[in-house]
């Protein structure tokens, strides 16, 4: 188990590493900075002192290992809209909003996919099992930023019974919880439908059934603890999808969070802060699947020792 | 659908046969719904094949043209109290709805193929070439793998369109660059097994080069899992497409990307529903038939992939 846990760490630092070379990269690519801050009609000076301020006549290695060494400090460069708390500091200051809505989308999402999933497996083929199918298949099609905008239309504008965004009470968490979570939601209900189909199957399902096991308690209990594992497997694409997903949520609703503001950063051309967005959410999503692979180790012993 | 021959033999005996309701027949559809390859395939007919086929015969008109000048901006739809004129009601600018939704699917269409097509290149050749010859190339590409699985598909495709200009070579970029891990990932595993067979260990022995094992040994016993990805992945590239070009980093205006019309109508929300309400309606239909579609070619193809 330990060696399993280091050799994951040790890959997702190789990841991190990778993600840096990338993100500096595509900052290079985007041509001159020195133009593309200072503007087109900067004149020679300008342009030149800015280079030499920012270390743009410095070979590319040299460039690419300062900017390594100020990221291990914790500088991630500047930000245009945000100066004084500069790019590290300004994400920041908005993850917590963006980590309170995903939380509250996806234990949505679980208390309604969990469910869902098991009555349909039970009820297999049933008119339940078929109107639960289409509503998976629809919260998988269903563009997000679209049924955000549908619903703030129907229960903010049209019958006000919900704000129309920002926060403030637990109002303002329901249209842009759903939003977020609708994928989540059909994805959570057909993992979990399948694999309790799988396990409704098992031998020792039967057994529990022989011995007398209150049908209840087979279910939700035997069967469902080793179906919730399948789900943990796809946790990298439904933390794909929630990140991707926060970012247009945010904008539709207005929610103060990282996502809005890599939005808005993308409007005003910021992009240190971009970058620093990037960096930052590859770090999260890295050490999540981390925790998210030895939690399943720690669950599921084939893991471990294969 | 196949027919389902107990269900057949039981209806061809003598017995009393009631006529089906209504709604005996709603439930039997609704208890079917996860079966309707049929109904996937006429809706993406519907929507997405024939309008991207002949979107300049069938619209009514050009989609960046405002035929009726600002005059008939917001016209709203026919049955909320518009007219004939304008079907589904005009956008801010005088657009016709219509005639813009029927080209969009054109962009869908085009952007879904060419971004699975090269994404499909890549990552099948790297996974073959990853399951067949294992050891340091496999780890390589599979550490590669990793690293793109763990990049924040959106935050990369707004990084690279601020870099580079959005447009529609950026989508395919960023689609491209998402995608490739997926199949080399599935491919490299199939790989694994299908090199375990023994018509391979007796190619060899024939002679045969690695190359051509490869092409016409390994690649044909996986094209199944190949046909099916693609058609799960093109709902996925669709509703990246979109978000993107909503989020004003895909596809640039006055494209009409179903995308970018979502966005237009977000700001008339209040006065004129139908501007948002078309263009995400297409998106949803169209990646919903491709969902079906791909589910039903699974289960018959490859049953093996049912949890993607």
């Amino acid at each position: 188990m330990q060696r399993f846990i280091l050799i994951r760490i040790g890959q997702g630092f190789f990841a991190l590493w990778v993600v840096t070379v990338i993100v500096f990269g595509i900052g290079r690519l985007s041509g001159d900075p020195a133009t593309m801050v200072l503007g087109l009609d900067a004149s020679r000076e300008d342009l030149e002192a800015f280079r030499e301020r920012l270390g743009l006549n410095d070979p590319i290695i040299v460039q690419y290992g300062s900017y390594i060494g100020n990221a291990l400090q914790g500088d991630l460069g500047d930000s245009i809209k945000y100066p004084d708390l500069g790019a590290g500091g300004a994400v920041v200051k908005r993850l917590p909003a963006t980590i309170y809505l995903a939380g509250v989308s996806l234990l949505l999402a679980v208390a309604v996919g969990i469910p869902l999933g098991v009555l349909s497996a039970v009820k297999r083929d049933s008119i339940f099992d078929g109107s639960a199918k289409i509503f998976a298949l629809l919260g998988q099609s269903v563009p997000n930023f679209w049924l955000g905008l549908m619903m703030m239309w129907i229960f903010a504008v049209n019958l006000g019974w919900l704000p129309t965004s920002g926060t403030g009470g637990w109002k303002n968490f329901i249209m842009p919880a759903i939003t977020l979570g609708s994928f989540q939601v059909a994805a959570i209900t057909r993992l979990v439908r399948s694999a309790m189909l799988e396990t409704l199957d098992s031998e020792y399902v039967k057994l529990a059934r022989i011995k007398g096991v209150a049908e209840w308690k087979v279910l939700w209990k035997h069967c469902l603890r080793n179906a919730a594992l399948t789900p943990l497997t796809y946790f990298g694409v439904i933390a794909a999808v929630t990140l991707t997903g926060s970012v247009t949520t945010e904008t539709v609703f207005n929610w103060p969070g990282t996502g809005l503001m890599a939005f808005q950063a993308v409007l005003s051309r910021d992009f240190e802060l971009i970058q620093a967005l990037v960096l930052v959410f590859s770090g999260l999503f890295i050490v999540s699947s981390i925790l998210v692979d030895i939690l399943y180790a720690y669950l599921d012993p084939r893991i471990r020792f294969s | 659908m196949a027919i389902e021959s107990p269900l057949a033999a039981e209806q061809s005996a003598p017995i009393l046969v009631r006529r089906p309701t209504v709604t005996t027949r709603v439930f039997q559809l609704l208890r079917r719904a996860g079966r309707l390859p049929k109904f996937a395939t006429i809706i993406l007919l519907l929507i997405l094949v024939i309008p991207a086929t002949f979107a300049d015969v069938i619209a009514p008109y050009e989609p960046l043209e405002a035929p009726g000048g600002v005059r008939d901006r917001l016209e709203p739809p026919v049955f909320a109290g518009g007219s004939w004129e304008y079907v589904l009601g005009t956008d801010k600018v005088g657009r016709d709805m219509l005639s813009r939704i029927l080209h969009g699917s054109r962009i869908s269409i085009t952007i879904s193929a060419i971004g699975i097509a090269i994404a499909g290149t890549i990552g099948t050749t790297l996974g073959i070439i990853s399951g067949y010859f294992g050891g340091r190339v496999d780890s390589v590409i599979m550490r590669l793998v990793d690293v793109s699985l763990s990049i924040p598909p959106v935050l990369l495709a707004l990084s690279l369109a601020t870099a580079l200009e959005p447009s529609f070579q950026t989508v395919i970029l960023v689609v491209a660059s998402l995608l490739w891990s997926i199949y080399c990932r599935q491919v490299r595993g199939d790989t694994l097994a299908v090199r375990q067979q023994d018509y391979i260990a007796r190619a060899r022995v024939a002679g045969a080069s690695h190359i051509r094992i490869m092409v016409h040994h390994i690649l044909p016993n996986i094209t199944n899992t190949l046909i099916v990805l693609a058609t799960l992945q093109v709902g996925f590239v669709i509703l990246l497409e979109a978000g993107l070009s909503f989020l004003g980093v895909g596809l640039s205006r006055p494209a009409p990307a179903w995308g970018l019309m979502v966005a237009d109508g977000r700001e008339v929300i209040i006065i004129a529903w139908w501007v948002a309400l078309w263009p995400g309606l297409a998106i949803m239909l169209t990646v919903f038939g491709f969902n079906l579609l791909g589910d039903w070619l699974r289960d018959r193809l490859d049953p093996r992939l049912r949890q993607l």
